[in-house]
């Protein structure tokens, strides 16, 4: 593989990589620091994708879209998790695989609820920046990857900023390590986690918007990303926002350079592979405590 | 008192009549209603990456039952689909066509849509000797070679679907060629035809790889092709990636010299995808199984999709519906025409029969050849041209996709492709 061509698949992998991280960060909320084994997270993403396709239909653009978009999500993400708490969480020590199954059929639900309102065809938006590139000297750059870029980042710093800077950031923070010292300050822990969950969710909505811009979607598509953010919020240590940033760009370099070089089929195996030579070092993951 | 006696004694008569008619089903004309249906099994997938075609093909599949059924039925009986989403899951079918002839006991079976899927229900219908229609399944008896399997699709081999792409590469003067495959049964069997006929046709592959069915982004694989600078590119794709691969090459670019661009990319044949790409697929040549040119006016065609398009509207299914529902129309029509001639439902008789007629159907005549695929297959490459944005009317005329080959359907010669896009 020539320079040039090695040059031109790390930028592509860092783009790769930014939106691996957009559609990861808000895994890494409820499954990295609240423990929820939150599955329905790409269907949601998906389900973002449709909003944002449902409000274009009003010449409404996808991202503001998805901002519009995320204090419904926030609020459904409320309601979805008190749900689970008094369901599942509540009920036992066996919650997580309990979870997990709960969590599955809310994929299902959105999955198959999306198919009866928009049917199985694929959907996509328009927008200035989609399908169209700018040139950086030879390497031209598709510009739908530099908005992932974009909201990765505005995701990231976001979410760092609210967990750091914040009360309730740091009580979410604190939920995570110790929920029963975090009762004893008089912090309710079902509630912080509540407002944790709704954020997650929240972040859907945003990098769905996200998704629809850099893929088109259909309703089943939410599957395939069900191995890549998990493998990014696992890799980025549970919970950690630049982890998650830096995970995804790690995995997306990766990939692109063994998709230039050694082949497609080789991209997933590396992937993962990484994933578990990481592990093997650093349980905690890249920038896990 | 007489009167109302007499009146007793003739309704008692009238309902007697009317019981013994019943028992013995003379009541009601040529016994249609009278008689249990004939049920159809199959698996269609509504749900999953095939749904985008399995739900079209099922609205045809619906339209063909109640235009047979508004004719009378079958033998005078009516005509019932019993039908399973598949999800397009292969892992599924086995257990569903067995529930389909243990459990729901139908009287015949149709394949379910596309090759995935089926290839694991052919060694249970030749384990039970059974009659099997398929539905757009590639090579999926070559080897196993049941006698009582029909395929409808409108070529019989990889090789039949590839030769045409090939011939197109050597009528522009391709030397090399770059070949992208999705890691999955359909686009391998046709990127092995493919590469089965590189020698014949004087090609050089200078990238050939197949790429996981999970793959998100292609810029990393399209530049990778650019950097080989081939005359040719083989794309065979599966919707989602054929859009995003479709958009890559738009952005970052394929190269001047690539003369050929497209092949087995599904996908392109759907109306929301079209429309949704619009002028990125000018030059695109790409297989079809029908486009409204001159050449493929079959008798019955038209009327169909005038048909099928207000219905597709209403269940959210293709709104064009050039590439899978007029086969599975035809699906009905073989069935139909084997089961009236032979006035049987014996698997035997009925593949007897396939065996050695023709079958007329809206997709034209049908030959069965000694696999149960099509005798003279026809795979067709059109070629995207003039393609605005937005606009899904444009699809319905001519010129938008002009058939490049094979010769005996071609309505326009081949232009490069970096020629057709400027």
């Amino acid at each position: 593989m020539s320079f040039e061509l090695l040059g031109e698949a790390i930028i592509a992998g860092v783009l790769l990589g930014c939106f691996y991280a957009a559609v990861s960060v808000g895994l890494s909320v409820a499954f990295g620091l609240l423990d929820v084994p939150q599955i329905a997270h790409p269907a949601f993403l998906v389900l973002g994708a449709y909003g944002a396709y449902y409000l274009g239909g009003f010449g409404v653009d996808p991202l503001l879209a998805g901002i519009l978009l995320t204090p419904v999500f926030f609020v459904a993400g409320l309601a979805v998790y008190r749900f689970y708490h008094a369901t599942f969480e509540g009920r036992g020590s066996d919650a997580g695989l309990r979870g997990l199954a709960f969590f599955f059929g809310v994929a299902f639900i959105v999955e198959v609820a999306l198919i009866l309102i928009f049917g199985v065809d694929q959907r996509s938006v328009e927008a200035a920046y989609i399908g169209k590139s700018i040139s950086l000297g030879d390497v031209r750059l598709p510009m739908r990857m530099l908005v992932a870029v974009g909201v990765a980042l505005v995701l990231t710093a976001g979410l760092m900023f609210y967990l750091s800077g914040t009360f309730t950031g740091r009580a979410i923070k604190a939920v995570a390590q110790d929920q029963t010292a975090l009762a004893l300050m008089g912090a309710d822990p079902v509630r912080i986690k509540q407002w944790a969950f709704g954020i997650a969710t929240g972040t859907c909505a945003l990098a769905g918007a996200l998704l629809i811009i850099v893929t088109p979607v259909e309703p089943g598509l939410g599957r395939l990303y069900i191995g890549r953010t998990f493998c990014v919020a696992v890799l980025a240590g549970l919970g950690s926002m630049p982890g998650t940033l830096a995970a995804g760009v790690i995995l997306g370099i990766a990939e692109s350079i063994v998709l230039t070089s050694l082949g497609a089929s080789w991209a997933p195996a590396v992937a993962f592979g990484l994933l578990l030579l990481v592990l093997a070092i650093r349980p905690a993951g890249l920038f896990g405590r | 008192m007489h009167t109302v006696s007499r009146r007793k004694r003739i309704s008692g008569i009238g309902a007697l009549g009317v019981a013994a008619a019943l028992a013995f089903g003379g009541f009601f004309p040529e016994g249609a209603h009278a008689q249990p249906p004939i049920r159809i099994g199959l698996s269609i997938a509504q749900t999953g990456p095939l749904s985008s075609g399995g739900k079209s093909g099922l609205v045809a599949l619906e339209i063909w039952r109640d235009d047979v059924n508004a004719r009378g039925g079958l033998l005078g009986r009516q005509v019932e689909l019993v039908v399973y989403d598949d999800q397009g899951n292969p892992s599924m079918t086995p257990g569903i066509y067995t529930k389909l002839v243990d459990v729901d006991k139908v009287d015949l079976l149709v394949a379910p849509y596309g090759t995935n899927p089926s290839a694991p229900i052919i060694p249970l219908v030749k384990q039970r000797d059974l009659l099997l229609i398929g539905n757009f399944a590639l090579d999926v008896n070559s080897q196993i070679r049941h006698d009582k399997y029909f395929n409808n699709q409108p070529w019989a081999s990889a090789k039949d679907g590839a030769a045409p792409y090939l011939a197109l590469c050597r009528k522009l003067g391709a030397k090399t060629i770059a070949i992208l495959a999705a890691d999955a049964e359909f686009a391998q069997n046709i990127a092995g035809g493919i590469r089965a006929g590189l020698k014949d046709y004087d090609l050089t592959p200078v990238y050939d790889q197949n790429y996981p069915p999970n793959t998100v982004e292609f810029s990393s694989m399209i530049r990778a092709i650019r950097a080989k600078k081939p005359d040719a590119v083989f794309v065979a794709s599966y919707p989602s990636d054929s859009t995003a691969i479709i958009r890559s090459v738009n952005e970052i670019g394929i190269g001047d010299n690539v003369m050929l661009f497209g092949g087995g990319m599904v996908g392109l044949q759907y109306a929301s995808i079209m429309e949704s790409l619009g002028s990125m697929l000018n030059g695109v040549v790409n297989y079809h199984t029908w486009a409204p040119e001159k050449t493929m006016d079959f008798p019955g065609i038209r009327d169909f999709l005038s048909r099928y398009q207000p219905r597709a509207k209403q269940a959210n299914a293709d709104s064009l519906g050039f590439y899978l529902p007029p086969y599975n129309y035809a699906v009905g029509q073989i069935l139909a025409q084997a089961v009236t001639a032979t006035g049987s439902l014996d698997h035997k008789v009925l593949a007897k029969y396939l065996r050695e007629h023709e079958i007329k159907t809206i997709v034209g005549s049908i030959r069965y050849g000694p696999t149960g695929e099509w005798a003279n297959p026809r795979m067709i490459y059109v070629q995207f041209r003039g393609i605005a944005d937005k606009n899904l009317d444009q699809f319905r005329g001519a010129g938008k996709q002009v058939i490049v080959a094979p010769d005996a359907f071609k309505t326009g010669e081949v232009i490069p492709f970096s020629q057709s896009r400027n």
